[in-house]
C-alpha cells in the first residue's frame, strides 16, 4: 500500500463528482427529500416515523454508494484507465481503498444532512446520541462501496451493473427487519437474513434510536457488536473485490 | 524518410521477446514470436487490424495473459514490480478520465507515479495541448483524447514507450510532429515501440515488425526490407512477403 496513490485516488474520484454536479445534487439532497417524503406519510399515524426513520438512515448510504462505485468501477474497468493504473505502481488496496475513502466522506456528508434534517427539523425522536446514526451511515456506505466493487467485476456492461441492485439489495432490504422483524420471519429466512450484512445495519440503527440503561456513552453495546460484525463484512468483499482486480488478463 | 539512422549493432536490447504464445479465446493472436527492441530505437509493428498487435504490445507491457514463451524488459520479466514506473503504455482506447480536465488528469496520473507538477506540464506541452489543458476530456475531439492519453504516458520519462495506435486519426501535421517527438525521445535514449495499421508509417522507424495473422514477416530496417524484397513501397514489401508463403 502506498498513502500517496491511495490518497491520490481517494482526491480523483472526488473531483469528478464535483464536475458531475447532478450526480453530487442527487447524492446529498436525494435522502433528505425521501426522509420528508416518509415524514409526511406518517404525520397523522404517530410514532410511526421514530421507527423507520432510523432504519432508512441506514438503507439510503447502503444503497445509493452501492450504485454510484459499481457503476463507476465498471467504467473504470472497460475504458482501461484500470489496466493503466495496475500497469502503474498503484496496489489493488490503493485502488480499493481510495474508493472506500472518497465514498466514506461523500456518505459521511450525505447522512450528517439526513440525520440533522431529522433531528432537528422532522423532530425523530432518538434516546442515543445523533452523531451515532452518522457512524453507522459511514459504515453502512462502506459496505454499499465495497459490494459495488465487488459486483462490478461480474457486469460487462452499466445495464448489467444496475441489475445487480434488485439481486442483491433488494432481498436484503426485505429480509432486514424493516417490513417484518426478523425473529417473526419464517425459520429459514430468519437465518438467511442472520448472514445478511444490512440486517446489522438496520439493527444499529434501531439500537441507536432506542437506547437504554446501560448505554455506555449514550450508546448501546449492542451497536458496536453489530458495527464490528458490518465492518467485518466490508473488510470481506474488499478482499474478494481484491481478488477480481487483475494486473493481467485475457 | 526515417529522420536518423538505425546504428543498434551492440545495444543492449529493452526487450528481449522469446517464443512467445498468446491465446486470445480459441484463437491464437500471437504464435511463436521472437524479437528484441534496441535502446535508443524507434521500433515499428506494423500489421493489418486483428493480426495480434495489440496481444503482443500487451504482453510487453505486462497486462497480457501469456501461454508461452518469454518477455523480458530491462532485464526483469515483463509486468515486474519494478517496472512500474519505467514504462509508459498507451492503449488502442483513450485511457483517461472522460469527466476530468486533461491537466486534473495528468495529475492525476502524475501523482500515482509520484511527479510533480513542472513533469505534467511538460508532457501537456510535449503532445501540444496547452491550449486545452483546462478542457474536460469528454469534450475534446478524438484525436486530442488520444494525444491526452499519450501525454500520460510520458510522465516520468519512462525508459521504454509502448504505444497502441497512437497516430489513429490525427492530422498530417501533427501526424509527423508525433514522430518526431518519438524520435527525440529515443535520441534521449528511451526504446519507443508503437504500433500502426497504416503501412506508410513503417518509413518513419528506426527498425520494423511486420506481423500478419499473429507470426512476424519481416524484423529489419525499413530500407533493408525494401532492398530485400525488391519492393518500392513498404506496401508492396508486405504483399511480396505474403504472397511469397503462400507459394511455399
Amino acid at each position: 500500500m502506498t498513502p500517496r496513490i491511495l490518497g491520490a485516488v481517494a482526491a480523483r474520484v472526488l473531483n469528478q463528482l464535483r464536475h458531475d454536479h447532478r450526480t453530487l445534487g442527487m447524492l446529498l439532497v436525494l435522502p433528505m427529500l425521501l426522509m420528508t417524503l416518509l415524514w409526511w406519510m406518517f404525520e397523522d399515524s404517530g410514532p410511526i416515523f421514530d421507527r423507520f426513520g432510523p432504519a432508512l438512515l441506514a438503507l439510503f448510504p447502503f444503497i445509493i454508494m452501492f450504485l454510484v462505485t459499481s457503476v463507476t468501477t465498471l467504467r473504470e474497468r472497460s475504458s482501461g484507465t484500470l489496466e493503466r493504473l495496475l500497469a502503474m505502481p498503484t496496489g489493488k488496496v490503493d485502488f480499493l481503498g481510495g474508493y472506500a475513502v472518497a465514498f466514506g466522506m461523500v456518505a459521511a456528508v450525505q447522512s450528517v444532512l439526513a440525520v440533522a434534517l431529522c433531528v432537528w427539523v422532522l423532530d425523530l425522536d432518538l434516546a442515543g446520541p445523533a452523531w451515532m446514526l452518522t457512524v453507522v451511515a459511514v459504515v453502512d456506505a462502506m459496505l454499499g462501496t465495497a459490494l459495488g466493487l465487488f459486483v462490478s467485476a461480474f457486469a460487462r456492461t452499466e445495464f448489467q451493473a444496475v441489475q445487480f441492485m434488485p439481486a442483491l439489495v433488494i432481498p436484503q432490504i426485505l429480509l432486514c427487519g424493516l417490513f417484518v422483524p426478523r425473529e417473526q420471519l419464517p425459520r429459514v429466512l430468519e437465518w438467511v437474513s442472520d448472514v445478511l450484512p444490512l440486517s446489522y445495519a438496520v439493527d444499529a440503527m434501531s439500537s441507536v434510536a432506542a437506547s437504554t440503561s446501560d448505554a455506555f456513552a449514550g450508546v448501546e453495546p449492542e451497536v458496536w457488536t453489530d458495527l464490528l460484525i458490518i465492518g467485518a463484512f466490508v473488510v470481506g468483499s474488499l478482499v474478494l473485490g481484491a481478488a477480481t482486480l487483475r494486473r493481467r488478463t485475457a | 524518410m526515417p529522420e536518423r539512422h538505425s546504428e543498434d549493432v551492440n545495444r543492449q536490447p529493452v526487450v528481449e521477446v522469446r517464443n512467445l504464445v498468446v491465446d486470445r479465446g480459441s484463437t491464437r493472436a500471437v504464435d511463436d514470436v521472437s524479437f528484441s527492441v534496441p535502446t535508443g530505437t524507434v521500433m515499428g509493428l506494423l500489421g493489418p487490424s486483428g493480426c495480434g498487435k495489440s496481444s503482443l504490445m500487451r504482453a510487453v507491457v505486462g497486462v497480457q495473459i501469456v501461454a508461452g514463451g518469454s518477455v523480458t524488459v530491462l532485464g526483469q520479466p515483463a509486468g515486474s514490480a519494478p517496472l512500474r514506473d519505467r514504462i509508459g503504455y498507451v492503449t488502442q482506447a483513450p485511457s483517461v478520465y472522460d469527466d476530468l480536465t486533461v491537466s486534473e488528469n495528468l495529475t492525476f496520473f502524475g501523482r500515482v507515479l509520484g511527479v510533480g507538477p513542472d513533469e505534467v506540464d511538460r508532457c501537456i506541452e510535449a503532445v501540444d495541448l496547452t491550449r486545452h489543458r483546462d478542457k474536460v476530456v469528454n469534450n475534446l475531439s478524438g484525436g486530442e483524447r488520444s494525444r491526452a492519453s499519450l501525454a500520460v504516458a510520458l510522465l516520468g520519462e519512462p525508459e521504454l514507450l509502448v504505444l497502441d495506435e497512437p497516430t489513429v486519426g490525427l492530422d498530417p501535421v501533427l501526424r509527423r510532429d508525433l514522430w518526431a517527438l518519438f524520435h527525440r525521445l529515443a535520441a534521449g535514449g528511451a526504446a519507443v515501440f508503437v504500433s500502426s495499421h497504416v503501412m506508410d508509417e513503417a518509413e518513419r522507424c528506426d527498425r520494423l515488425l511486420l506481423m500478419r495473422e499473429g507470426r512476424i514477416l519481416a524484423d529489419e530496417a525499413p530500407s533493408e526490407l525494401l532492398t530485400r524484397t525488391g519492393a518500392g513501397a513498404i506496401e508492396d514489401a508486405f504483399l511480396r512477403l505474403v504472397e511469397g508463403e503462400g507459394v511455399r
